[in-house]
C-alpha cells in the first residue's frame, strides 16, 4: 500500500512538472512571441523592451526556465501586466469564491447522485428509475451555464428569493455567503450529479449481479444489510473515481457560472486575461487548475486504499 | 435469419439485462453457421454490421426519436436560409416580446420567439447558430478523431516509446477539463474565430480517440487473425488499416456519437465566455451570454437558445446511447466525461 500510494505521488509531481513545462514553452511558442501579442502592432520599441525585462524574457531560455520554476515553488507566479499586482495576491482574493462554488456543486451533486442512483438501481423499471433517468439525461445536457440562468430566471427574477448577482464573503455571515453562492452551487451540481448517478446507478446493478450477493441473498441476509454493507462496498470504488474525475465538471462549469451571477473568481480571472491578452495571469490560472485536477485525482487514488481491499492488501488496482 | 430478428433483445438499455436470445435454433443457408460460443452456453450468431444496427435501434425508441431530430438539427443547420424566417442580422424593434408583432418602414413582422437586445429575431438566430454548432461539431470530432486514430493505433500497435510518448501526452491532457484547455489554446493561439475554436476543442478531444483506439488495439493486435495476416508477411500498415481498425470500427463510432454532444457544449461554453466565434456571428452561446445582461426584462433571449443547446445535446445523447447498447459497448470504454 505504501508503495502503491508512493507511486501516485510521484506520478502526480511528474504530471505538474509537464504540465509547467508545457505552459512555458506554450507562452514562448505564441506566433509573434508574445510581447507583440500582448502591446500590440504600434507598441514602442522602448515598451516592447521593458516589458521583455519585466517578464525576463530577455535572458537565456534555460535561465528563464530556471527562474520560472524557482519562483513557482517559491509561490511567486509573476504580476499582472494590467494592474501590477502579484498574481497570487489576485489568486488568494478569487480563489475562495471559486471553491465555495464548487463544495457547494460537490454537495448538492452526491447529495442527489448517490441516493437518486441507489433507488434507481433497486426499484429498476418502476416509475422512480425512469424519474431518475430521465432527469440524469436532461442533466447531462444541459451546460451549467443555462442552468445558472434559469435558476437565477426562476428565484432571483421572478420569485425575487435569492441574489442573482455578486458575492458575500463567508465572514459577512455564512447566511449571505450562501444566499449568494447556492444558485451558482446548483447550476455546477446539477450536471455532475446527472454523471455520477448514472454510474452509482449502472455500478450498483452490476454488483448486484455478482455470485456473491446471490450468496448473500441465500443465506437470508437482511436486505438492508445486504444492499449497504455487501453491494455498497464494491459499488462504490467506480463512483469515487468517476466523482473525482468529474471534479473537471465542476471546474468548468465554475468558470462559467461565474459568469452569470458576476462572481470575480478563477474563471472571471481567467476569461479576463484571455481577453486582456494578459498572459502571466492565463499561465497561472491555468497552472492552478492543473494543479487542482492533479491534486483531486491523487485524492481519489488514494482514497481507494481505504475503500478497495485489493489495495489496501498490497495489490494494484 | 429472421428468427433471431424478433427474439433478440438488442434494443435493450441496461447492462444488466439477461439476454433471452438463444440464437441455436437460427437456420443459415449455406455452410458452417458462424458462431460464438458464450459463457452461459447459448450460441450467439454473428450478425452482419447493419443487421445489428438496423434490427439494435429499431426496437429502441428513445435512440430512435435522437435520431429524429438529430437529423432535424442537421436539416436545419444545412437549410437555414430557407428555415429561418428572416436574415440573422436584419434588425427589427428591440426586445420585443414572443409572439408579437414588430412595425418597421417596410411594414410588420412576427417574432414567434420575439427579437434580442438589437433587434434581431431570436429565432432566426437561432435557427442560423445551428450551422456554428453543426460546423464545429462535426470538425473537431472529424480532426481528433483522425489523428486520435492515428495516434492511438501506432502507439497500441508498436509499444515501446511510442506508447510511453502517447501515454505521457494523456497524462497531460487529464490535468484539463477541455473547456480550460481549449481556453488555454485559444489564448495561446491568438484571437477568436471559427478555426481557433475548432482546433482549441479538436486538440482537447485527441486524447479521448487516442486512448480508446490504443485500448482496442492491445487487445486485436494478439487476435489469431492478427498473426495470421502477420504469417503471410502482410506489412504493418496494411495489418493496421485492414485488419485490425476494421475491428475496432463500433466502439469509435460510440465514441464519435458521444462526442458531438460534448463538442457542441465546449463551443457554446466557449462562445458563453467570448472566447469563441467572433461576436457577430450568430451562435447559441453568444445569445445566451447576451442574453444574461437582460435577464430582468427580456427572459426570452437567453431562454430559446438554452433549450435549444439542450435539445440537441440530449437527442445526440440518446442516440449515442442507444449506439453503445447495440454495439454492446460497456459505459467507462467509451469516455462521455
Amino acid at each position: 500500500m505504501r508503495r502503491y500510494v508512493a507511486k501516485r505521488v510521484l506520478h502526480a509531481i511528474f504530471v505538474m512538472w509537464l504540465v509547467a513545462t508545457v505552459v512555458f514553452f506554450g507562452l514562448r511558442a505564441i506566433p509573434g512571441g508574445p510581447i507583440r501579442a500582448m502591446l500590440g502592432p504600434e507598441a514602442t520599441p522602448s515598451a516592447v523592451e521593458s516589458l521583455r525585462t519585466q517578464l525576463g524574457l530577455d535572458q537565456p531560455l534555460y535561465v528563464q526556465y530556471a527562474e520560472w520554476f524557482s519562483g513557482m515553488l517559491a509561490g511567486d507566479l509573476g504580476t499582472s501586466i494590467t494592474t501590477g499586482q502579484e498574481i497570487t495576491t489576485l489568486i488568494a482574493a478569487a480563489f475562495p469564491r471559486t471553491f465555495s462554488i464548487a463544495i457547494v456543486g460537490v454537495i448538492v451533486g452526491l447529495g442527489l447522485a448517490i441516493p437518486a442512483g441507489i433507488v434507481s438501481a433497486t426499484r429498476k423499471h418502476e416509475p422512480a428509475d425512469y424519474v431518475a433517468t430521465v432527469a440524469a439525461f436532461l442533466g447531462l445536457s444541459m451546460p451549467a451555464f443555462f442552468i445558472g440562468i434559469l435558476l437565477a430566471l426562476v428565484f432571483g427574477v421572478r420569485l425575487g428569493l435569492l441574489p442573482i448577482f455578486g458575492y458575500t464573503p463567508i465572514g459577512e455571515g455564512f447566511v449571505p455567503w450562501l444566499r449568494s453562492i447556492i444558485l451558482p452551487g446548483i447550476a455546477v451540481g446539477l450536471p455532475y450529479a446527472a454523471i455520477v448517478m448514472r454510474m452509482m446507478r449502472s455500478s450498483l446493478l452490476e454488483t448486484m449481479n455478482e455470485p456473491y450477493m446471490t450468496t448473500a441473498r441465500a443465506k437470508g441476509i437482511d436486505s438492508r444489510v445486504q444492499l449497504y454493507k455487501h453491494a455498497m462496498q464494491n459499488a462504490l470504488i467506480p463512483v469515487v473515481t468517476v466523482a473525482g474525475i468529474q471534479v473537471a465538471l465542476i471546474l468548468v462549469g465554475s468558470v462559467t457560472v461565474e459568469i452569470v451571477f458576476g462572481i470575480q473568481g478563477i474563471g472571471r480571472m481567467l476569461v479576463d486575461s484571455i481577453i486582456d491578452r494578459n498572459y502571466p495571469v492565463t499561465q497561472a490560472v491555468i497552472l492552478l487548475v492543473a494543479a487542482i485536477m492533479v491534486f483531486a485525482n491523487l485524492a481519489v487514488d488514494i482514497l481507494y486504499t481505504f475503500i478497495d481491499p485489493r489495495i489496501r492488501y498490497g495489490g494494484e488496482p | 435469419m429472421t428468427d433471431y430478428e424478433t427474439t433478440n433483445d438488442c434494443g435493450g438499455t441496461d447492462s444488466d439485462r439477461v439476454d433471452t436470445d438463444g440464437g441455436v435454433d437460427a437456420e443459415y443457408p449455406g455452410a458452417a453457421p458462424p458462431e460464438r460460443f458464450r459463457d452461459d452456453g447459448f450460441v450467439e450468431p454473428r450478425r452482419t454490421f447493419r443487421e445489428r444496427l438496423v434490427t439494435g435501434l429499431g426496437n429502441d425508441r428513445k435512440a430512435l426519436a435522437g435520431a429524429v431530430v438529430v437529423v432535424g438539427f442537421i436539416a436545419t443547420a444545412l437549410f437555414a436560409p430557407i428555415i429561418a424566417p428572416y436574415d440573422p442580422n436584419t434588425t427589427f424593434t428591440i426586445l420585443q416580446e414572443p409572439a408579437t408583432s414588430s412595425t418597421t418602414a417596410d411594414g410588420e413582422f412576427f417574432h414567434i420567439l420575439g427579437t434580442d437586445s438589437f433587434g434581431h429575431d431570436v429565432l432566426s438566430r437561432i435557427v442560423y447558430g445551428a450551422r456554428v454548432s453543426l460546423l464545429v461539431a462535426a470538425a473537431t470530432v472529424l480532426f481528433a478523431f483522425t489523428i486520435g486514430t492515428v495516434i492511438g493505433t501506432v502507439a497500441g500497435y508498436y509499444g515501446g516509446w511510442v506508447d510511453s510518448l502517447l501515454m505521457r501526452y494523456i497524462d497531460f491532457q487529464w490535468a484539463f477539463p477541455t473547456l480550460i484547455l481549449a481556453a488555454g489554446i485559444i489564448a495561446f493561439a491568438g484571437g477568436l474565430g471559427v478555426w481557433n475554436v475548432i482546433i482549441a476543442i479538436g486538440v482537447a478531444f485527441i486524447d479521448d480517440f487516442a486512448r480508446l483506439v490504443r485500448g482496442e488495439v492491445l487487445s486485436i493486435r494478439e487476435e489469431e487473425y492478427v498473426m495470421a495476416a502477420r504469417a503471410v508477411g502482410m506489412g504493418d500498415t496494411r495489418i493496421m488499416s485492414k485488419e485490425i481498425l476494421p475491428n475496432a470500427v463500433a466502439p469509435i463510432i460510440v465514441q464519435v456519437t458521444l462526442m458531438i454532444p460534448l463538442a457542441i457544449l465546449a463551443e457554446a461554453g466557449l462562445s458563453f465566455l467570448g472566447l469563441g466565434v467572433t461576436p457577430t456571428t450568430p451562435t447559441w452561446g453568444l445569445m445566451l451570454s447576451e442574453g444574461r445582461q437582460f435577464i430582468s426584462q427580456a427572459w426570452w433571449i437567453s431562454i430559446f437558445p438554452g433549450f435549444a443547446i439542450m435539445i440537441t445535446v440530449l437527442a445526440f445523447n440518446m442516440f449515442g446511447d442507444g449506439l453503445r447498447d447495440v454495439f454492446d459497448v460497456k459505459e467507462g470504454e467509451v469516455s462521455d466525461r
